[in-house]
């Protein structure tokens, strides 16, 4: 088998694996949820043959009141998906500034020893460049009080 | 047992034309094996976290169910099992319903990537630091959809607060893992463990003060449980599940303790190495228990924050501290390293030397930065209306 198609093969292997491990995991929550259901099934909706039947061992039993929402004991007031403060928006898109900083991070944090061995400081010194650049801009955030939760 | 050696096992017994069943059989055993070992030990874990929390404020816990309350997780599950199961009428039924299952599938499979043997499992994908990273991160999604699919006010705050918390702390969690990235060389838990001739914890101790304090923020327990702060919130963003639903919740936040420990056990503490006669895997589990205990500990240590201060060390503490970290950390790897790129013990016990120093003073830089008072909000002082009475009396 040549080069590439091993390493072909070895990456899927290694995603295979992921991809049926992923669907166990998922299997495990799904299968929690199907067993309580089956619990709150009736008696002589569901028998199994010889197997016996699903006892209702969960009560369903709605009202009125049960099926509200909760709200301290009187009836929800004013709408329940509504606004929301702006500062939510204002952490959300300097975390996504620095999320990408550090995906930008990752590779060059990996081959940091063996690049800075052919190319010397210059690799140091770009990142260095990056870096201060966002500092610059983490420093303004914080002047401009963009960090403030206030 | 490691996967090629059951493959290998399996293999021995059918013609090769099939051997891509045999890859899904072993792949299926071992991932059903790994998954339900992972959830039998939240189950304990939770009734030692339930137990060692008494003990912590002088009561004793669940004790009644089986030897010292051991069985007490089971009775808890059949209880939920068969508890009604309410929806409220106005929530979002679909998203509703898969909101649990999102937030407990990320963290098992956080499991694929941990390497518990020294050639465990599916230990060998070649981006493990960033799979971990990207998979965790989807327990926002998870928590926002819950706080949304419930239509309840305090389930909708707790989401948007969880949101905007968990989405602060990644930044630093990520940024502290980059310090090991750039010693291990690579992004693979395998050769993190494997490059670890002294362990990381004391080669970069900021990394890891930052790690685990941005880890405990993720997966939101005190002191940042601002997600379901119960004296202001009702319970967050699961104010309105019940039953078997709720279980799931529960089960995935009692998990995400052991996935920080076994991550943090990995990257930090040196896996699977130890002292020779006891096996690796004694050791990485003596290891993730400590961990554990360690963050079980602060949990009941420290009172919960407020929002505003969370919020205020994440980016004014953590961010600038896990920078100065991986900075250091390439600075003295570049200065440091042979001529072939890698690195010796000797240095490694030098960049403990400088790191140590680099850590108590960057920490109480950013200390006297930001001050006690300087994390707060700031009020003017107002004058009692009490002592204005005393005073006007006393004229």
């Amino acid at each position: 088998m040549g080069g590439e198609a091993a390493v072909l093969d070895d990456y899927f292997r290694h995603y295979g694996l992921v991809a049926i491990f992923t669907a166990v995991a998922v299997a495990v929550p799904v299968g929690m949820l199907l067993v309580s259901w089956a619990a709150s099934l009736n008696v002589d909706k569901l028998t199994l043959g010889g197997f016996g039947s699903f006892v209702r061992v969960r009560p369903s039993k709605p009202d009125d009141v049960k099926m509200s929402i909760y709200e301290c004991g009187f009836e929800t007031l004013s709408g329940t998906w509504h606004r929301f403060n702006f500062r939510f928006y204002s952490f959300a898109l300097i975390f996504v500034v620095f999320d990408v900083e550090v995906v930008f991070l990752f590779p060059w944090a990996a081959s940091f020893g063996i690049l800075s061995t052919q190319f010397g400081i210059f690799v140091l010194a770009e990142m260095g460049l990056f870096i201060a650049i966002l500092v610059v801009g983490w420093l303004y955030a914080w002047r401009k009080g963009a960090l403030e939760w206030a | 047992m490691s996967f090629d050696q059951l493959y290998d096992l399996l293999d021995r017994f059918v013609p090769e034309s099939i051997d891509w069943m045999v890859f899904t059989v072993t792949a299926l055993i071992l991932s059903l094996a790994v998954i339900n070992a992972m959830v039998l030990c939240t189950a304990l874990y939770t009734w030692f976290e339930r137990r060692m929390l008494g003990r912590f404020q002088s009561r004793i816990g669940p004790n009644r169910w089986g030897p010292f309350g051991l069985l007490q997780p089971i009775a808890d599950v059949i209880k939920l099992l068969v508890k009604e199961d309410v929806i409220p009428v106005v929530a979002d039924r679909a998203v509703f319903t898969l909101a649990p299952v999102v937030l407990l599938v990320p963290a098992l499979m956080v499991f694929i990537v941990i390497p518990f043997g020294e050639q465990s499992f599916l230990g060998k994908l070649n981006v493990g630091v960033l799979f971990i990273l990207g998979v965790t991160g989807v327990n926002t999604l998870a928590i926002i959809m819950g706080g949304w699919a419930s239509r309840n006010k305090y389930a909708l705050f707790g989401a948007m607060r969880g949101a905007a918390m968990l989405i602060s702390y990644e930044v630093p969690m990520a940024l502290s893992l980059i310090g090991v990235i750039i010693l291990a060389g690579s992004i693979s838990l395998v050769d993190i463990v494997s490059s670890q001739g002294i362990f990381y914890i004391l080669v970069q101790p900021l990394a890891f003060l930052v790690f685990m304090a941005a880890a405990s923020a993720e997966m939101s327990r005190a002191p940042f449980d601002m997600i379901e702060s119960e004296s202001e919130l009702g319970a967050g963003y699961h104010t309105e599940y019940s039953g078997i639903k709720y279980a799931i919740f529960q089960l995935a936040e009692f998990m995400a303790p052991l996935v920080t420990a076994a991550v943090a056990t990995v990257v930090f503490l040196g896996g699977t190495k130890g002292i020779d006669p006891i096996p690796g895997q004694v050791w990485f589990l003596l290891k993730a228990f400590s961990v554990v205990f360690v963050l079980l500990w602060v949990r009941a240590t420290w009172p919960r924050l407020r929002v505003d201060q969370i919020m205020g060390f994440a980016w004014k503490g953590l961010f600038p501290l896990s920078v100065i970290n991986f900075f250091v950390v390439a600075v003295e790897l570049f200065v440091l390293q042979e001529p072939d790129g890698t690195i010796t013990n000797q240095s490694m016990m030098i960049m403990t030397g400088i790191n140590w120093v680099v850590m108590v003073v960057s920490i109480v830089l950013i200390a006297t930065v930001l001050g006690q008072g300087k994390l707060q909000h700031k009020l003017p002082p107002q004058p009692s209306s009490l002592a204005n009475m005393a005073a006007s009396e006393g004229d």
